[in-house]
Order: C-alpha cells, then structure tokens, then sequence
C-alpha cells in the first residue's frame, strides 16, 4: 500500500498561537484515514492544511512539507488555487451555492474553471450525483434551487460537487455531525464505496464512526500526533495512555 | 408607590409613546394628502411634456425639469454606481486591514456630508473650472453624495454572504477573484441592487448640490456642458415666488416627484421582502 | 467518448499547470483596481476638503476668526460675519433637537416593546417614509401648511401663556426660528428614532427579566434596565440628528425666513449656515461675497463631519447604512 499523501515536520499558526506542533503523518492511498480527538485538538486544522485551505484565514500559516505522489504542495512555485483541484474537501455545516441550480451547483467548479460545453456538464453533474448516490432523489428536480434540499442531500450535494473537480484526496471535516442518523448512514455508505476511485481523510469527534468506516486513526491531541494506526489495532490495543483515556472516554 | 399609582403611570407613559407614533405620521400623512390634492388638478400630459411657460401665461409645463433630472441623476449614477461599488467591494473582500477599516470608517462619516457643500464642491470644482453651469457638475455634485451610501452597502450587503459559501469556492480550487465575482457578488446582488436604487431615489430629490452647478434653463436639455433644468430646482424655484399658478405647479412637480421616490423605495423593500440571494 | 477524453487531456493540463501563476496575477489584478476605488473614497474626502479650503481663502485671510464673532452680514459694504448664521444653525438644530428627541424615544420605545408584532414593521417602515420625502417638498408644505399652522393656531397659544417669556414675544408671520425648528425636528425625527430602536434592541433579555423579576411595570423596566443600557446607542442616535439638521438645507431655508438677524425671540425670522449658501450663492457678485459663502459651507462641512464621527464612534456597532445625515 503506497501513500498517496505524506506529511513531514507539519506545524501551524494562528497569527503568533501555534495549533500544530511536528505533524509526521502518511496517507494511504485508496483508504480512509480517520482524525479523531477531544475539540481544539488541531484536527480541523491538520485536515485545512493538506489542501491549504488553513492560510485562507488571516494571519494563518503553515510551514513543513506536504507530499501528494511525492510533489510537495507547499513549493513555494505552486499556486493552493491548483492544489484545491486535486484535493477536494466538504465541509461540516453543508454549503451549495444558494443561488444556483442543482445541476448547477454539482458543475461550479468546472464552469468557474472554463468549461462551457452543456452536454458535456450535464453529463458530468448525472455522473457526479450519482456516485454521490443523490441522482434517483433529484433527477427531476435539477433545477430546483440547490438549498431547497434537505440537510443530508445538500451534503451529498457538496461531494457530488467535489466530486465533479476529478480529485485524487477528499477531505471531509465532520461531514456528518449536522445530519440526522439516517443521512449520516447514507453518506458513511458513500465513502467506503468512494474509496475504491479516491482516497479520504476524514475528521470526526465520533468514534464509532472512525470505527466503522476507516481504515487508519490518527489521534490528536493538543495540536500533537499522538498516535497513527490500523483502525481495529488502535481501537482494541491503543499503544499510547492518552489514546486510551480519549477512546474510553475519560475525556474530550 | 401605591401599586396603583405605578400602574398608572405605566398606562400613561404606554399611551404617551403609541401617540408619539401617531404624532409623528401626521405630517406624513398631511404631505402626502396636500401634495396629491393640490397637485393632481395641474397634472396632464402637456404638463408633462412642456416647457414652462413665463409667468402670466398659462399652460406649459416641467417636461424640461423631468428631462433634466433623468441626465443629472443618469450622470451622478455613472459616476457614483462603479466607485462606490468597487470600493464597497475591496472593502468587503480585502478589507480587513488598516487602510480598508480607515476608508470604511470614512465613508461611514461622508455619508453625513451636508447637501449643500456637495454643491459647493461641484462648483469650486466643475463649474469654475469649465466656465459655466452644467449638466456635469450637477451629476458630479450629486456622486458626492451618492458614492459614500453605495460604498457602504455594498460593503454591508457583501459581508452578509456567509463565509462558508466562499470557503466551498475556494476549496473546488476557484480563485479568489473569481469566488468574489461569480460566487459572492451573486449571493449579495439584491442587497447591492437595494443599495443602489435606494441611493437613486436619495439623490433624485436633492436640490441644494444642484443650485449653482446644473443651476436651471428654461429650455430642454441642450448640452452635457450646459445649465440644465431638474425637477427638485424647479419646484423650489416656483414654491418662492408670489405666483399662485407657479405654486400649482409646484405641488404637482411635487407630486410627480414624490411618487416616483415613493415607488423607489415601496419596489425596492417589496423586492427585498420576496427574492431571497440567500 | 470523446467527451471524456477531452476532460482527461484539460485535467492533465490543469496538473501541468502546478507552475501555472496566472491565477495569482488574476487576484492581484482584482484586487488592485477595486482597491483603487476604495482609495477614490480617500480622494474624495481629500478633494472636498481641499476645494473648499483653497476657495474660502480670501474671505479668511480678510476677516480670519472674526468671521465667527461678527453679526454683520453686510454684501454691499463687504463686511461679511457669520454669526448670525451660526446662531441660526445652531438654535433650530437645538429646537429641533428639543422637539425631536422626546418623540424619537417615544417612536422607539413603542416600536421595540409596546408595539404588536404585526404593526411592527409596517409603522417603521412608515416612519423611514418620512425620510424618504425630499427636503424641498417638505419646505413646500411648510411654507403653505405648518408655517400658517403654526402662526394662526400654535403661535397665539404660546404668546397668550409663554408671552412673559422673550422667546414667545413679538409677531410671528409664519416663517421664523419656530416653524424651522419644527420642520427640522420633523426631519430629524426618523433617523434618531430608528437608531434608538437599534439601540433598545441590543439591550439582552436577561436585563429586562431582572427588572421584571422585582415586579416592575413595563414602564419601569424600560426606565431601569433598558434605557440606561442603551444609553450610549441613544445618545449617538441624538447626535447624528442633530448633524443632520445642522446640514439641513432647502426646507429650512423655505421657512425660516432668511433674515440674518439674531433675535431672542422664536417668532421671528432667522437664517442658516446652509440657508445663506442657498439663496445668496447664485447672487453673489463679488470675489470676496462669495469666498464668504465658502468658508461658511468650510465650516459646516467641518462641524458636520466632526459631529458624525463623534456619533459613529459611538454607534458603531449599532449603525446601518441607510445614509446618516441629509441636508
């Protein structure tokens, strides 16, 4: 199994507030990789920095190396514009454009990329929905406009959007904690079976999710690696104390 | 204090704000009453595409002045419309530094420019410049007052758009430009319309800015760079003389003005009230 | 197929383009030309500043701070003071003020709390309507309406009870001191009772539920615990009026008379700072005359741009945008 991401010597601020400290981390290629730990543990952060999205934000940085296929996507020769399209992320809250279409919501980012022929879009936004296993609920209405939804299908609604980019990595960040248990379910369904063509990263403050769908937990806590492992090891054998602590539930 | 006594002066002091409500309509209700009765028996289609005639004779009308507003305001909004949409723009979406919170804070504190020194800079500024009244420096008087509104809501209407709409741009590798274009300018459009029409509504019925710069004429329009009839200047005009037809005039200057704001405004909260950007 | 070929070859350019800075250019390029705008804002205010500044010169030099002092207004023998004006100003903002705000207060305690929901927003919505009526058509109605209101029905009224008083001596013809400070408080109503109510509305429950708790009516709850903590937002609500009626123009000079003489007495005739710039602009011959006249609006700008950061700084969280004060 080959990494498909690897992150060396990763530290991170906020203005002079330093939230990441020596983050070494692989990412497999084809599987999911789950971030877990107590709130304020950096998480968020880790994940925002593997498609440098953490600089967005005023006064943020990251300084360390980030390999995707052993290109470092913190070459100062790079533009993050670029490495936004090979590494998509969906976010905690669902966020589809509130005044576009469906349709139009899944192809955005290709439209706002150039692309201009409609046959060629409508067929990506079918082939997109329906990965994102959304297509048979929305297949009429693609049109309506794409906050008229319902929390879950606006989620799937924002992976069918990332989707559309052709990513290699899929960051999610708490895709789930504002859904019900049912789309919860659904979008857990989702990314086993995205991860035969992707590989995800996915952070959750839920641990049986981290159980059920990922392959590998990395644990964080205080913006620190605190351990990286098989899914099923780390959660029946944890190697360190804290981990422990955290999965028994002593705190976080 | 009795119970009682305390109840009563609630009562009181609760009648006493309701009819400060009811006080402070009256002179609306009494404007839009006075302005209607007296100004609709002027009104007719000469009326409004005549010019006026000298005093003594009767008939004409203040096709001039509606002609005029439309080329003043129609320049102010030239003028007005792009900076202080642009400058709304930067300060909404790379504003958050010093020099973007000191233009925010001075648009803020522009938008109190009185009228009439907006007119004493068109003036000063256009008109001694170019050698006579015109048109320009009525429209560019009428930006000096039009462009600290605009700025300022565009910039509030743009910072409604809730981050995460641009975070789900950014993180589909779209730029920051192009997210600030086809993402949030689209979310924040009505607020931006809104604005816009609001401020055209404002500078509609302003006539201090327009005394000494597009100053007045008789005639219809003739020239960008000529004094120009408009409709507030007009019904001023009329309103100070002794002439009781000239004051028929007036009020139904008035009340072609007043309608045309009025619709502004009602459109625009109607507008607003239905179509949600977000 | 073809299709899908296309979209493989543009994804391996959009791989290629790793080195690809035209992105980079395209928010530079952005962001400098609506950064020029912003600094058009900067211009602006420099160049209002400037305008009036260079042309009020000659007038300045000539009479320099004595131009505050002296009440004579005299274009014929080119003695030019404003005082007069800036009592005229500075007396019917503050009867403005005076009739204004009690009623502002009153508007906004009832539109926050009293109100039912439903007429809540229609009776604001009423209320901004007043401000939308252009300034020359209400000095339209004040000429016809409020000024002979004011002197057959108001005027007998106050110098029959008040007369002892200087301020309600003499014959009042309409327009006058009075009848402009009524329709300044008019004007200035809107904006002080709409940025009160904002005020109010920013004044936490639990504030309202302590007072309620110890069994205060509804008007002591609003005395105790609301209008103390809104009593910044208040008070900036009330400067910012009183900024736009200092730079009030066209009704106030349709009805107040235009007669730059300082009375006592609220009967009779006054003038403005605006007002003067108003009607003796236009006529002004001579270099000096007119020089006069811009150092007066000089000074209006700088007083009404000092009053409106003052009131900025106060309400600055609290202020929207719908134009702060009108002439």
């Amino acid at each position: 199994m080959e990494n498909k991401i690897t992150v060396e010597n990763l530290n991170a601020w906020f203005g002079t507030k330093q939230v990441l400290f020596n983050i070494d981390i692989d990412i497999l290629k084809n599987q999911i990789t789950a971030i877990i730990g107590p709130s304020g543990c950096g998480k968020s952060t880790f994940i925002r920095c593997l498609n440098r999205m953490h600089e967005v934000v005023p006064k943020a940085r990251a300084t360390g190396k980030v390999l995707v296929d052993d290109n470092d996507i913190y070459d100062k020769d790079i533009d993050p514009v670029d490495i936004r399209r090979l590494i998509g992320m969906v976010f905690q809250k669902p966020n589809p454009f509130p005044t576009m279409s469906i349709r139009d919501n899944v192809v955005a980012g290709l439209k706002l990329s150039g692309v201009k022929d409609k046959n060629m879009l409508d067929d990506i936004a079918k082939e997109c929905l329906t990965k994102a296993a959304l297509w048979d609920e929305v297949k009429n209405d693609l049109n309506k406009s794409g906050v008229s939804l319902s929390g879950g299908q606006q989620q799937r609604l924002c992976i069918a959007r990332a989707l559309a980019m052709e990513p290699e990595v899929i960051l999610l960040d708490e895709p789930c904690s504002a859904l019900d248990p049912i789309s919860t379910g659904k979008i857990e369904d989702l990314m086993i079976e995205l991860k035969e063509k992707y590989t995800l990263v996915i952070v959750t403050h839920n641990m049986q999710q981290a159980a059920r769908v990922s392959d590998h937990t990395a644990f964080f806590l205080y913006g620190k690696l605190i351990e990286f492992g098989d899914t099923r090891q780390l959660f029946k054998k944890p190697k360190e104390k804290s981990t422990e602590d955290y999965i028994i539930g002593r705190f976080g | 204090m009795k119970w009682n006594k305390r109840k009563i002066i609630d009562r009181i002091m609760s009648s006493m704000s309701a009819a400060c409500v009811v006080i402070a309509i009256i002179p609306l209700l009494s404007i839009l009453y006075i302005v209607t009765i007296n100004g609709i028996s002027a009104i007719n289609l000469d009326f409004l595409t005549q010019l006026p005639k000298p005093v003594g004779e009767a008939g004409g009308g203040l096709g001039n002045a509606i002609q005029g507003t439309f080329v003043v305001v129609g320049i102010a909004c030239l003028i007005g419309l792009p900076v202080g949409i642009f400058a709304g723009i930067y300060l909404s979406e790379y504003g958050e530094n010093r020099f973007g919170r000191f233009v925010s804070f001075l648009a803020d504190v522009l938008t109190g420019t009185p009228s009439i020194v907006a007119g004493l800079f068109g003036y000063t500024f256009i008109v001694l410049y170019f050698g006579s009244f015109s048109a320009i420096a009525g429209g560019v008087a009428l930006s000096v007052l039009m462009i600290p509104i605009v700025t300022r809501t565009t910039e509030e209407s743009l910072r409604l758009v809730p981050g995460s709409i641009k975070e789900a741009s950014l993180a589909l590798g779209v730029p920051k430009w192009k997210t600030t274009i086809y993402i949030v300018i689209s979310t924040g459009k009505n607020g931006i319309i809104t604005g816009a029409l609001l401020s055209i509504a404002r500078i509609s019925g302003e006539t201090a800015p327009l005394l000494f710069t597009s100053f007045g004429n008789m005639f219809w329009a003739n020239g960008l760079d000529q004094p120009i009839s408009t409709m507030p200047v007009q019904i001023y005009t009329y309103a100070i003389t002794p002439f009781p037809d000239w004051h028929a005039k007036a009020w139904a200057g008035a009340l072609i003005l007043i309608m045309l704001i009025l619709v502004l405004n009602i459109g625009v909260r109607f507008v607003t009230r239905r179509k949600y950007g977000m | 197929m073809v299709k899908y070929l296309f979209r493989v070859r543009w994804m391996n350019k959009l791989k290629l383009s790793f080195f690809n800075r035209s992105n980079i250019s395209g928010d530079l390029i952005f962001e400098a030309v609506v950064g020029f705008f912003a600094l058009g804002i900067i211009v602006l205010a420099f160049l209002l500043f400037r305008e009036l500044f260079i042309e009020s010169g000659f007038s300045r030099n000539a009479f320099g701070l004595s131009f505050l002092t002296t009440s004579t207004w005299d274009p014929v023998n080119e003695i030019f003071g404003a005082l007069p004006f800036i009592f005229g100003t500075l007396v019917s903002s503050f009867l403005a003020l005076l009739i204004a705000v009690p009623f502002s207060l009153g508007i906004a305690i009832y539109l926050s709390e009293l109100a039912p929901e439903k007429l809540k927003t229609p009776l604001s919505f009423i209320i901004e309507l007043l401000a939308a009526i252009p300034s020359v058509i209400l000095g339209l109605w004040g000429i016809f309406i409020l000024a002979p209101f004011l002197r057959d029905h108001l005027a007998p009224i106050l110098s029959t009870y008040l007369g002892f008083l200087p301020l309600f001596q003499g014959p009042m013809y309409g327009l006058s001191m009075l009848t402009g400070g009524v329709i300044l408080a008019i004007m200035v109503i809107p904006i002080t009772s709409s940025i009160s109510r904002e005020a109010i509305l920013t004044v936490p429950t639990h504030q309202r539920e302590a007072a309620l708790s110890l069994g205060a009516t509804g008007w002591e709850t609003t005395r105790i615990a609301v209008l103390p903590y809104a009593r910044s937002g208040i008070f900036g609500a009330v400067i910012l009026g009183f900024g736009r009626a200092i730079g009030e123009t066209m009704a106030v000079t349709m009805v107040i008379g235009n007669s730059p003489r300082i009375s006592e007495s609220l009967f009779a005739p006054s003038h403005t700072m605006a007002a003067v710039i108003a009607n003796e602009f236009v006529e002004a011959t001579s270099n000096l005359y007119i020089s006069s006249l811009i150092e007066i609006g000089f000074l209006l700008l700088l007083v009404s741009l000092m009053i409106n950061i003052a009131a900025r700084i106060l309400v600055s969280k609290l202020l929207r945008v719908e134009g702060g004060g009108r002439a």
